[in-house]
């Protein structure tokens, strides 16, 4: 089946790669045995084109979009944010927001066209149809319905079940979708929930009427690595199971190539490339697929440096290698210590034993100046109370940290108050850690003013000077973090930790909640910042690969004890512990060697 | 659970006490002498005086008559007025009408506060929704008894479809104006509240997925929005109960009811000091009841609130 498929799947129009007579499409171009019928395409895109209504005239988010979904057949489609992935992935159900209009071509759904159905039609179509795993599973459940009941509603409304069979129903679902004790869970509320118990449920609706085409919109996205993979595994393991057809919006190249026979590449609301996964990832053509090749987080990605130093000499070691050679400013002495950290935290409501949770279980490391050291663990790990308690946000049980030979816990209330401007924090969520009510001079001279640095002039010239440091224009001063991007927000709130010159920045997640290719930006900002202001970085994150671009020293903490300690380059090629490797494994697309370049 | 409505109902002690005690002094605090009010110009002879002082304990300290007052009201005794009429049968004649009037008030404010807020949400920036928006703030922006009597002269006068004024027998139909009235303020903000609370809530992620799930629109908006749009507004309703028992005086004055607010008024300005705290006192354990009841209304409707 699979073979044929791709054969006839529609060449884009508007690729601008032109492959005559590609080895990629005649790879899978087999004819279809004798006697053996075409399959007709599940879903067929042509030419479909959707608009935008602002304020300042009309935007165009997918122009001249054409692709075909045959049954069974998954397939991705890959871009960066705003490139009009989602828009398609609504426009397919008919819930494309806001102002959105389809302006041309037309979406055939099994053979009948869905361009411009009527409410009622498109919610025949939906649910028992085509179903939807949306992208953040915390958002998308309503916290005022048990579980139960929310998958309930998606068998009764499409009439699969009715009343005490339903539910049954609804609890197999929920079975199935790999949530555990679902009986009792299923009268719980999605507050009750992780994550990725959310998004399992979010699947178990998705799947609950045996759709034949399952949009999956940046499914895990919002969850850990090692649960992302789990639940792939398991969506992947049912839709074969069911035969259903799979269309994946995501941003992460690697995920989109392990998990879709066929990605689709869009960018600024075209299909700039298309084709099977393996082919685009090891042989992209466009210019802008081989940049999201480049930037994808996988495993052969090397250590980044400094620009400057990575332009004189290619194929640089590692700054933990290269420590002895001597790296610049980036001179070795230990600059922050924490020895024997524990922090336990009460439970409300439990009883005996389970009242205590060390949600930090002595954990000591060092951070030596102009390095970074990561924490890498899942959600749970301890791995965030470890930064708090290093911030001082937090007041470790017991152990020490010290601060260029000092113990923290001797420092007078102003000593505090002085020791906070050398470790200064980026968080993860850049929507979040950003008062949407200043403007971004207050939110960048907001620590100057605190710690009564210079004149307002000459705090003026600092924050434009920080501007310049994480390549904002000065321009920006004057905006408000709603008008900017996520990646724009984050170099705010890196231009704010930086504004006291500080020793240490903790970055909280400052990565994960990007796109790869900002991710990436992001990431190469920091190197540069790093070997520019010999700064130690103190990495939290869940992201393995991430760790693999950033960091020289590793951490890997779980249930908040730490589980391996090495140099990045050593923890990587050789991880003693399984659950260090079970971590690696789960790097998406972590397996498939990537192009490198020409 | 029930350890938090045993909790909130111990509360009730200071609270009780405080707020009696706190009214009780500042009416003794007020200025004028109502004894001598009673006996008008001629003034009365000193030994009556006496007699009434020591009748009502009024030569004793504040904290012991305070006590004194305290007594009565667990025995019942809510004492009587300067003309020697049992503060219990003038509260019996006083709170039905209030009751009444706030409940029908109470009743029109939530069925179409909620019902307009709901349809001006949904199709926010409609013709509908510009309408009642701009009507809303009127409704808010202009005094009660403008209000009051602009119904009572084109309803009640003009169309004569409603009684100007209310009957003995509290009828429906004679109730039905003053409690417009009293409700119209209410009302627009109740649906200005659940207009935003929709129009905010039908934008949300899972209102998206549970279009997506194939439900009708109906379901959605009844299942998805409604509920989580009412928990704001529940808690206005039930703060809105007991200010409407206690603030109806400009309505009560205008449709003639001789409910609570009407009595209240003229005991505060005769200094009687023992309608006036019974009646407070009254009007503090709605008060106090009515917010218990929103909190555990609260969590009915919101799973994530829980009380311990």
């Amino acid at each position: 089946m699979l073979q044929a498929n791709t054969s006839s799947l529609a060449t884009d129009v508007q690729t601008t790669t032109k492959r005559a007579g590609a080895a990629r499409t005649q790879a899978s171009a087999e004819p279809p045995a004798a006697g053996v019928q075409e399959p007709k395409p599940l879903l067929e895109v042509k030419d479909f084109e959707v608009a935008f209504q602002s304020s300042t005239g009309t935007v165009q988010a997918v122009r001249k979009a054409s692709f075909c979904i045959y049954p069974g057949q998954s397939i991705a489609i890959v871009g960066e944010s705003g490139s009009g992935k989602s828009t398609i992935a609504s426009a397919v159900i008919g819930l494309l927001p806001g102002t959105g209009k389809v302006t041309g071509g037309k979406i055939l759904f099994d053979g009948k066209d869905i361009t411009h159905c009527t409410r009622k039609e498109y919610e025949a179509l939906r649910g028992s149809k085509i179903g939807l795993v949306p992208q953040d599973p915390m958002s998308n459940l309503n916290p005022v319905w048990t579980i139960g009941y929310q998958v309930r509603e998606a068998l009764v409304a499409n009439n699969v079940a009715k009343g005490s069979e339903a539910h049954k129903v609804a609890v197999e679902m929920l079975e199935h979708a790999g949530l555990p004790d679902a009986e009792r869970r299923a009268k719980q509320y999605p507050h009750e929930f992780s994550g990725g118990m959310c998004q399992r449920a979010l699947i178990g609706i998705g799947l609950a009427c045996n759709p034949k085409l399952l949009i999956a919109d940046e499914p895990t996205s919002a969850l850990d690595v090692t649960v992302q993979k789990r639940i792939l595994d398991h969506l992947n393991e049912l839709t074969s199971e069911l035969g259903t057809a799979v269309m994946f919006i995501t941003h992460d190249l690697g995920l989109a190539a392990e998990r879709a026979s066929y990605v689709v590449v869009m960018h600024r609301g075209r299909i700039v490339e298309s084709g099977p996964s393996l082919e685009i990832l090891q042989n992209p053509r466009h210019p802008y697929t081989k940049r999201l090749v480049q930037a994808a987080p996988s495993l052969s990605s090397q250590r980044l440096s400094a620009g400057v130093v990575r332009a004189q000499a290619p194929g640089m070691p590692t700054k933990a290698e290269g420590e002895q050679s001597g790296g610049g400013q980036g001179r070795a002495g230990e600059v922050l210590r924490a020895e024997h950290l524990v922090k336990v935290f009460d439970i409300r409501g439990a009883k005996g034993e389970k009242q205590q949770l060390r949600a930090v279980d002595d954990v000591s490391f060092t951070i030596s100046r102009g390095t970074t050291l990561a924490i890498v663990g899942e959600s749970g790990s301890g791995k965030s109370t470890v930064a708090n308690i290093l911030l001082g946000l937090l007041d470790a049980t017991s152990g020490e940290v010290y601060y260029e030979g000092v113990a923290a816990s001797t420092l007078s209330k102003t000593d505090m108050f002085e020791q906070r401007r050398k470790m200064q924090p980026v968080f993860q969520n850049p929507y979040g850690s950003l008062d949407p009510m200043m403007s971004i001079y207050r939110c960048i001279e907001e620590p100057l003013r605190i710690h009564k640095v210079g004149t307002r002039g000459e705090r003026e010239k600092r924050v434009a000077e920080l501007l310049d440091l994480v390549s904002l224009p000065r321009s920006a001063m004057r905006r408000y973090p709603g008008e900017l991007s996520g990646g724009q927000r984050q170099r705010v709130a890196i231009a704010r930790a930086l504004a006291l010159n500080p020793e240490i920045i903790v970055l909280d997640e400052a990565v994960s909640a990007l796109d790869v290719l900002v991710q990436a930006q992001i990431l190469q900002l920091l190197a540069d910042l790093q070997s520019e202001l010999s700064l130690s970085y103190l990495f939290i994150t869940h992201d393995l690969a991430v760790v693999r671009q950033s960091a020289d020293e590793v951490i890997v903490m779980r249930d908040g004890k730490t589980v391996e300690t090495g140099t990045c380059v050593e923890l990587f090629a050789n991880p003693q512990e399984q659950y260090t490797r079970d971590l690696i494994a789960a790097i998406p697309g972590g397996s498939i060697p990537l192009w490198v370049g020409d | 659970m029930k350890r938090y409505v045993g909790r909130r109902l111990l509360q009730l002690i200071p609270v009780f006490f405080g707020a009696t005690f706190l009214i009780y002094a500042m009416v003794y605090a007020l200025p004028g002498d109502p004894i001598a009010a009673l006996g008008g110009d001629k003034g009365l002879p000193p030994a009556v005086r006496l007699a009434i002082e020591k009748e009502y304990h009024l030569d004793q300290p504040l904290i012991v008559q305070y006590l004194y007052y305290l007594k009565g009201i667990f025995t019942f005794d809510f004492g009587v007025t300067f003309s020697g009429r049992p503060v219990v049968e003038v509260m019996a004649d006083a709170f039905p009408w209030t009751l009444k009037l706030a409940l029908m008030a109470i009743v029109f404010e939530s069925v179409f506060g909620i019902a307009f807020g709901v349809f001006a949400g949904l199709r926010r920036g409609g013709v509908f929704d510009s309408t009642v928006l701009v009507l809303s703030l009127l409704l808010i922006a202009v005094p009660v008894f403008v209000i009051g009597f602009l119904l009572q002269f084109i309803i009640g006068v003009k169309l004569g479809w409603l009684p100007v004024t209310v009957d003995r027998s509290m009828s429906f139909k004679s109730m039905l104006m003053p409690a417009i009235v009293l409700g119209a303020v209410s009302f627009a903000y109740i649906l200005r509240l659940t207009r935003t609370e929709v129009a905010r809530n039908a934008t949300a992620d899972y209102v998206r997925t549970a279009t997506a799930k194939g439900l009708s629109r109906p379901q959605v908006v009844t299942r998805h929005i409604l509920r989580n749009s009412l928990i704001p507004v529940i808690t206005f309703i039930g703060a809105d109960l007991g200010a409407l028992m206690g603030g109806a005086i400009v309505t009560e004055g205008i449709f003639n009811i001789p409910g609570v607010g009407g009595t209240m008024y003229k005991a505060i300005f005769q200094g009687e000091a023992a309608t006036v705290v019974s009646f407070t006192t009254i009007l503090v354990l709605v008060y106090i009841f009515t917010s218990l009841i929103v909190d555990l209304l609260y969590a009915a409707l919101d799973p994530r609130i829980r009380y311990e």
